[in-house]
């Protein structure tokens, strides 16, 4: 727990160098601090997912969100910036990936880092965590329901991402799965195959699906939000970030 | 879910917002996701915008399901309302 800490808007280095806007919230002392690059939701970097990364400031980590956004729609309002990015095809996983790297190196040059970086995203960042986690160095990784890390999209569905099973063996740390039970992108099917998947490839993860919560339990201004789940779901995320991201 | 699914399209018209000057706009993106604003799971929306202008040149909508069927209707409606020759265009 950290009762001060520091939030401020930053530029970072994200993909092939590109300068890219970011929320960066510290613990205000001198640590040593792990940790957490925040991926927003596809409505985008909002007031929300803000209260995300502060959150995990006052839980005692470096956090950081960098705007996915940033390259499409710089300085515009969060939803104008979500309506453009998808207007424009939305974010090329290698692209996400570059960003993640360049969060996740900003916060190991923290003067309080203790050089050990987790990774947590939100709905489509959910699907996009798991990917950063099978692309970088990083030490944990949550996906909070996240939809075709595993599965194939309904026919005639238009979609313009792939799931991530060909990548999965090369997911390189700890992941912990949030879920709603209620749910049907992620449904049950597709959390058990990616469960199933990883035990076979021997990767070390943790899931748990909440009864009675469905998509996005954890957005506090949607309908969706469970209190039951998100704070069940908040005292995992401290508990598995505080076991793999502490000294 | 994040649905992923857009459909978009060109378009030549004007809309106009709450407190701001009417806009010509070019472009229109349909999409059921989820909404900003609008207290539902997933909504229609729809954004009507002028990308030459930025991000902000958009006039936005967040539907219910049901409701954006009975906007589709009373549009098609409203169309088949009136004499062909006023249609084009």
């Amino acid at each position: 727990m950290s009762e001060n800490l520091t939030a401020r808007t930053i530029m970072i280095s994200g993909d092939s160098g590109d300068r890219i806007e970011a929320y960066l919230a510290r613990p205000d002392d001198d640590g040593p601090r792990g940790g957490v690059v925040v991926i927003h939701h596809l409505p985008g970097y909002d007031r929300a997912t803000k209260e995300i990364v502060r959150r995990f400031a006052e839980l005692g980590f470096n956090a950081i969100c960098p705007n996915l956004y940033w390259r499409e729609a710089p300085g515009a309002a969060p939803d104008d910036a979500a309506a453009t990015a998808r207007a424009a095809g939305g974010v090329p996983d290698d692209r996400l990936v570059g960003d993640v790297q360049g969060a996740a190196e900003h916060l190991r040059g923290l003067s309080n880092s203790n050089g050990r970086v987790g990774v947590i995203g939100y709905c489509s960042g959910g699907r996009q965590s798991v990917l950063a986690a099978c692309h970088l160095e990083l030490q944990a990784a949550v996906d909070c329901y996240g939809a075709f890390v595993t599965g194939t999209p309904p026919e005639g569905f238009p979609l313009q991402v792939q799931n991530l099973v060909d990548q999965l063996p090369g997911l390189g740390c700890p992941l912990l799965g949030l879920f709603g039970a209620d749910d049907r992108y992620p449904g049950p099917e597709q959390v058990a195959e990616l469960d199933a998947i990883l035990t076979t490839h021997g990767k070390e993860h943790e899931f748990h699906s909440y009864e009675g919560a469905g998509h996005a339990f954890f957005s506090v201004d949607r309908p969706s939000y469970s209190v039951a789940a998100a704070t069940d779901g908040w005292e995992r995320i401290a508990g598995f970030f505080g076991r793999h991201l502490g000294d | 879910m994040c649905t992923y699914a857009t459909f978009a399209d060109k378009i030549a018209g004007s809309a106009k917002g709450p407190g701001t000057p009417w806009m010509a706009v070019s472009d229109l993106t349909v999409y059921f996701d989820h909404p900003v604003h609008a207290m539902a799971g997933h909504t229609l929306n729809i954004d009507v915008t002028d990308p030459a202008r930025g991000p902000s040149a958009r006039v936005a909508l967040e539907l219910t399901a049901d409701s954006a069927r009975r906007l589709a209707a009373a549009i098609t409606a409203a169309l088949e309302s009136v004499p062909p020759e006023l249609r084009a265009g």
